[in-house]
């Protein structure tokens, strides 16, 4: 177990700021995740992290020892590439152990390594095979068999999963967690799938044009976004915002309507003006039309998922979901009213796109 | 229509050739055809020709040494670039220029630098070594190294801009992966990446398999086979017979044995594409 402190990374490429004053705290045994759509720099962090990538500046503190100036393999880390990148002409034996033998690791502690990550990972069948002879499922454990070799207390993984198929995506996250059950070392995990970063991290890093836009336990990601981006990023569907104003006395104005805001756990009540106001689908009741504290709407088309249903609302001039029940969705009549639960709500300054 | 047109073409020249070379070496020919048939004759007689084996030992050592000095060599070349060095396409172009140049000219040019009175010997010699020896182009024994010599400037450039080709299109992950098990570079290119590029490398040496079999122009342009026969090559040999000696029958036979016995070294390589694809 280590801990990695990441401090004020800057990055830029050609005029464009990849990386923008990254600064990021990471405890022993914590399973990080980078979440951010394509582009928002989360991979030249990992990269920068691993050492692959330099930044201009900043530093990579591992265990108190800053490691800015070292080679990658000094650095103590193991990486999982998006690509598996394994060595293509050797059996997956030699490609676990082939950077301990290069490392000069005597031969018997080899051997006992290899065997005891192949039985963790349950790739001792495949051991003589090559990676060409194997399916996406398994070369992906075999990169990560690689990784694990190496023993360090940290690693890192650049988007590992995304190339495997929905149903072995699902089964190999679970695998995942649960071998940093068991191992307890400190991993860093890049991803733009949400469902990843909310069911793997002890914390997610939500990352946003070179900048961490959050830095939080999934849930309160997902309940307390922190910003604009992160409340339309995270969640599917997305959260419904209404933009319209505060008045600094417990109402929120959207064009004609208003909206008590009281029950809101502003930072400071009487903050008013040019707001953002977000809400999940499942903190919204359907009500009957006229009911006090609803607005009107009209049900546009409802979605059933299975377990539960999805309904649409045109409402204050907006296209808004509402998560219903089965049942519920089924005897839905057009014109209902919405009632909204502020104190689960999420404000938003227009200007800042901050949360309030 | 026009592609009945083509496989015509391609039926009667080539093949139809291939076939009437191979009717004419099973009789006893000479200036003109003549179809006495006279079975392997000249099968028996050509493996017994002194000059012939001597072609056929020098086409072996010529093509060992060529293939693996010119993929050693080109190789190198290739790494060197791609490790992204200054001026990369300045340096690309000239390796790759002798190429441009026909093997004639090639040959012509090396002719004059290994000359022993004109070339290299004579000018070190005149800026004062008076021992410096280099007479490898009219040593009996050395002049075959010479043709390799050039042969391998003439091809490097080649199999340079084939392995670079593959060495580009390497995933830039495995890259990553080396770094970060803190492979060393060499170790990194002949353990990890070569390997992984066994169909590039088939390529080139099918490519330069066929430069060694079809060896004629250089061997013309450099020794003309001598000194004596000591760089006598196949090639020349089914020349010589055809044109010069008029014995079209053992020329014959000598042109299907060279047929023969390419198709025996690149059956490897087709089979192993072949079993590839299904």
């Amino acid at each position: 177990m280590s801990s990695v402190s990441i401090r004020k990374i800057r990055k830029s490429f050609a005029g464009l700021t990849v990386l923008d004053s990254v600064d990021m705290e990471i405890a022993p045994g914590e399973f990080i995740v980078i979440l951010g759509p394509s582009g928002c720099g989360k991979s030249t962090l990992l990269n920068v992290i691993a050492g692959l990538d330099d930044c201009e500046s900043g530093q990579i503190v591992i265990d108190a020892v800053d490691v800015s100036g070292l080679e990658p393999s000094q650095r103590g880390l193991a990486m999982v590439f998006q690509s598996y990148a394994l060595f293509p002409a050797m059996t997956v034996r030699r490609n676990l152990s082939f950077g301990m033998e290069v490392a000069g690791t005597p031969k018997p502690t080899i051997v006992q390594k290899v065997d005891w990550v192949a039985k963790l990972l349950q790739i001792e069948a495949l051991l003589d095979r090559k990676p060409g002879q194997l399916s996406g499922g398994q070369r992906q454990r075999v990169a990560i068999g690689r990784a694990l070799v190496r023993s360090s207390s940290i690693c890192l993984f650049d988007e590992p999963l995304s190339n495997l198929d929905a149903k072995l995506r699902a089964e190999t996250r679970v695998e995942l967690k649960q071998l940093h059950e068991t191992l307890k070392s400190t991993m860093i995990y890049v991803t733009h799938d949400q469902i990843e970063a909310m069911t793997m991290a002890d914390r997610v890093a939500v990352m946003h044009k070179g900048r961490v836009e959050q830095f939080a336990p999934p849930q309160s990601i997902y309940e307390k976004p922190a910003s604009l981006f992160v409340a339309g990023f995270v969640g599917s569907p997305a959260m419904n915002l209404l933009e319209g104003s505060l008045d600094g006395a417990g109402r929120f104005l959207v064009g004609q309507r208003s909206i008590g805001s009281s029950a809101y756990p502003f930072e400071d009540p009487s903050t008013a003006g040019e707001a953002v106001l977000g809400i999940r689908c499942e903190d919204i009741d359907v009500v009957e039309p006229g009911s006090p504290d609803s607005i009107p709407a009209k049900l546009a088309f409802t979605e059933l998922l299975g377990a539960d249903a999805l309904g649409w609302f045109d409402c204050l001039g907006k296209r808004m979901s509402v998560r219903l029940g089965v049942d519920a969705a089924r005897s839905m009549r057009k014109e209902v009213g919405l009632r909204f639960d502020m104190a689960k709500a999420s404000f938003f300054s227009a200007s800042t796109e901050r949360r309030l | 229509m026009t592609v009945v047109f083509f496989f015509g073409i391609v039926a009667v020249f080539f093949y139809g050739s291939i076939v009437w070379t191979g009717y004419m070496s099973l009789t006893r020919s000479t200036l003109m055809p003549n179809y006495n048939f006279v079975g392997f004759d000249q099968y028996i007689k050509l493996f017994t020709n002194h000059r012939w084996l001597v072609s056929c030992l020098n086409m072996v050592i010529f093509g060992v040494l060529y293939i693996v000095g010119t993929l050693a060599f080109g190789t190198l070349l290739a790494v060197f670039a791609d490790r992204r060095i200054r001026a990369e396409s300045l340096f690309r172009t000239i390796f790759l220029y002798p190429l441009a140049v026909s093997l004639i000219v090639t040959g012509l040019s090396w002719r004059w630098v290994l000359d022993p009175v004109n070339g290299l010997q004579g000018l070190v010699r005149g800026m004062g070594w008076e021992n410096f020896t280099f007479d490898w182009l009219t040593d009996p024994d050395r002049a075959i190294y010479t043709l390799v010599i050039a042969g391998i400037w003439h091809s490097a450039g080649l199999i340079m801009v084939i392995i670079l080709a593959g060495l580009r299109g390497v995933d830039e992950d495995l890259w990553k992966a080396i770094r970060m098990e803190g492979i060393p570079l060499w170790r990194a290119y002949l353990q990890v990446i070569f390997p992984g590029m066994r169909p590039v490398v088939a390529s080139c040496v099918v490519l330069l398999m066929s430069d060694v079999i079809r060896g004629y122009d250089l061997v013309i342009a450099m020794t003309k086979g001598g000194p004596g026969i000591a760089t006598e090559m196949p090639a020349k040999f089914a020349v010589d017979y055809y044109f010069a000696r008029v014995n079209l029958g053992l020329a014959s036979a000598a042109s299907i044995a060279m047929l023969v016995l390419s198709l025996l070294l690149l059956a490897p390589y087709f089979y192993s594409e072949f079993r590839r694809r299904t």
